[in-house]
């Protein structure tokens, strides 16, 4: 009895022991892996994740990842049960990526209860950051706030005063509106109407009648995925450009232009903050991924999620723990970022990464050279001015 | 130019005439369902799926065969027609016997396969489709610009409507169906092979979602969602035209079309919703449906 006491205490000090010397990690890559978001970020964004893991290594800094995917299908119920459960249950650590910023927001709210970590990535709203910012979340790729800047500010630049708005019908798209209806006002712009459509809409003709009833220079498309695919094809169809509207893409990805083939898409200007074929080490990396997603490019959301899945196991190295969501957030933000994918930056108080962002625009058909040459350069905005300056962005963290 | 409730009579003769186009593909669509549903007592929740593979085999047909719009019209919906007439052999005849819902299940689980195994293959983007060259461009009516394409597809659809319709109700294969639903073996016992005739009415159905899918194909966004955003609705079109009769779906697809589209002016953010709305008060006021007979 007693040596069974003995050595039973004997294998729980050489276990113990071992077990703490261990950091387990568990990432949790919450998306839209069947639905109208799924090609900007779905299994891309778990392939990304695995390999940020893999470029990491944590045998070397006695660490053990583990990696796990769910489907949100762009539904906040959805994917606050998915996060409550893996957070509560299933001891994940950290979520990543969640494009539909309704169901970013859901999320966020679960993660500050827990004290978990929120990396974004596929998420829009400006506001993730802004008035619903919290310290357990990071926003790393863009946010409607840059995009409205890049692209809105180019094109009032260039002539187009008068706009028109198409909004998909959730939190998304009111950002996005909201945010480039500012820059539009700013710039001394007017906007003479705006329609929002529910989201997932197959047919936009009615809509787009009404854009063009409207005879704004520019129809902005505060909308995403499939939803913006299908506003450009049937557009073409109704002969908006032809009839001297201009569409502006507030969020354009390299996929939707696949899909929509550069004949119907040449011309359109957006803003990227990472495009697969802009250096060597972006097509390097592409290819990598490629070996798991044949026949596909990656996005920018994609990027985004190896990057800020490997920041955040850099940050948890240090720490030599997972478990304090807000601790690892901070450490984020203590240590400069520095990945092959968006070099060196630093993420704001607020949760901002901040990194450049990229003016480009869709080439010609006959300016392509091979499959995924899809657009040229125009202009880089410089990282300080690409996104909203902390001070107007009202997150109560930074306020007070 | 007069106003309608703050909306210009011209917009508002534009968005009629745009709902009426969408309601050819409701129309479309729901009459292949009703006349499944209406001869065969299958819920078929494939629809939308077989609608799907309508648009992608035109799809393939272009980049891998060099086929175009055309002929596409034609061998698509054979061969979706085709793969309708396989899973009724291997699937539909098994349970036939049972209640409706084993069939609304089965057909159910087949519509998820095929959209996952599309989606695994070609992503969820979709692919692009262009309009056939005779079709582009289109005429300026005064009141908005009517694209040749959506101008075809209302005349079509209603041809083919109104060519189903006659067939079923007016002809002798028509009527041999009709009995042969009402009692089979009554219909046997007169020499007619009944079992085949069920086989090639699915088939024919399942033809006409497929015929649906390459029409939607220049001007919908070839996707293996595109058939699961549509089917839902197209479900709520047939339940409220009835779901045995024929002229009811028809009717009523136009009609749904027409409303969805004065809802996407007057109420954008409802047009989703609005026919689950009336679908739920016409079953409150008439549970059979609009044109329906009770059981």
């Amino acid at each position: 009895m007693r040596l069974t006491a003995i050595l039973t205490f004997a294998a729980a000090a050489v276990f113990g022991t071992a077990a703490h010397a261990q950091v387990n990690v568990k990432i949790g890559v919450l998306n839209d892996m069947s639905s109208l978001y799924a090609d900007i970020s779905g299994p891309g964004s778990v392939t990304a994740a695995k390999m940020a893991v893999e470029d990491f290594n944590p045998a070397a800094h006695g660490m053990k990842v583990e990696i796990v995917g769910a489907d949100h299908q762009n539904k906040p119920d959805v994917g606050s049960n998915i996060a409550r459960q893996w957070f509560d249950v299933d001891h994940v650590d950290v979520i990543v990526d969640v494009p539909t910023s309704s169901v970013a927001l859901a999320v966020s709210d679960v993660a500050r209860e827990k004290n978990k970590v929120f990396l974004i990535s596929g998420a829009a709203s400006s506001d993730l950051t802004g008035p619903k910012c919290t310290p357990n979340n990071v926003h790393w790729t863009y946010d409607t706030w840059m995009l409205a800047h890049g692209t809105g500010t180019a094109l009032v630049k260039t002539g187009g005063d008068t706009w028109f708005f198409l909004t998909a019908d959730y939190a998304f798209g009111h950002a996005l509106e909201r945010d480039t209806t500012a820059v539009v006002q700013a710039a001394g712009g007017k906007v003479l109407g705006a329609v929002k459509h529910p989201l997932n809409t197959q047919d936009f003709s009615s809509f787009l009648l009404q854009a063009q009833a409207s005879k704004a220079k520019v129809i902005g498309l505060a909308n995403a995925g499939g939803d913006t695919i299908n506003s450009i094809k049937q557009g073409a169809e109704f002969g908006i450009t032809a009839g001297g509207q201009q569409f502006a893409g507030l969020l354009v990805f390299v996929t939707d232009v696949n899909a929509l083939g550069l004949k119907t898409a040449q011309g359109l200007v957006l803003t990227e903050t990472w495009y697969w074929d802009m250096n060597d080490a972006n097509r390097a990396w592409t290819k990598r991924w490629q070996a798991e997603n044949a026949g596909k490019l990656p996005s920018m959301v994609v990027a985004g999620v190896y990057a800020e899945t490997l920041h955040y196991l850099k940050a948890v190295a240090a720490l030599k723990s997972a478990a304090d969501g807000k601790a690892v957030v901070n450490q984020m933000k203590a240590l400069p970022t520095d990945d092959p994918l968006f070099g060196k930056g630093y993420i704001r108080a607020d949760g901002r990464k901040i990194h450049p962002a990229y003016l480009f625009q869709v080439k010609k058909p006959e300016e392509s050279k091979y499959p995924g040459d899809d657009y040229i350069l125009r202009a880089t905005i410089p990282a300080e001015e690409a996104f909203r300056p902390i001070k107007d962005g009202n997150c109560p963290m930074v306020t007070n | 130019m007069f106003e309608v409730f703050g909306v210009p009579s011209q917009a508002l003769f534009g968005q009629l005439l745009l709902g009426l186009i969408n309601g050819s593909f409701y129309a479309l669509l729901s009459l292949g369902l009703a006349v499944i549903f209406g001869m065969l007592n299958i819920i078929n929740f494939t629809h939308g799926a077989q609608y799907m593979m309508g648009a992608f085999a035109a799809f393939l047909l272009l980049r891998h065969v060099g086929i175009g719009y055309w002929p596409a019209l034609i061998i698509v919906p054979i061969i979706v027609g085709a793969t309708g007439v396989v899973i009724e052999r291997l699937f539909l005849k098994r349970i036939q016997n049972l209640d409706h819902l084993y069939g609304l299940i089965l057909t159910f689980g087949l519509a998820l396969i095929i959209e996952g195994l599309f989606r695994n293959y070609y992503g969820s983007s979709g692919q692009p489709y262009g309009v056939p060259e005779s079709l582009q461009g289109g005429r300026n009516l005064g009141f908005m610009f009517l694209p040749n394409y959506r101008a075809w597809v209302i005349a079509f659809s209603l041809l083919v409507c109104l060519c189903t319709w006659f067939a079923i109700e007016r002809t002798r294969l028509g009527s041999y169906l009709r009995a042969a639903t009402e009692n089979p073996a009554l219909v046997r016992a007169f020499g007619i092979n009944v079992p085949r005739m069920v086989t090639l009415t699915y088939g024919f159905g399942v033809g006409l979602a497929g015929l649906a899918g390459v029409m939607a194909a220049p001007i919908y966004n070839v996707s293996p969602q595109m058939g699961s955003d549509l089917i839902i609705v197209v479900f709520a079109v047939v339940v409220i035209g009835g779901m045995g009769s024929i002229m009811g779906a028809i009717v009523t697809g136009f009609t749904l079309g027409i409303v969805e589209g004065l809802t996407k002016v007057f109420f954008p953010e409802a047009s989703n919703t609005v026919i689950f709305m009336i679908m739920i008060i016409v079953l409150l006021l008439r549970p059979a449906g609009l044109f329906g007979r009770s059981a």
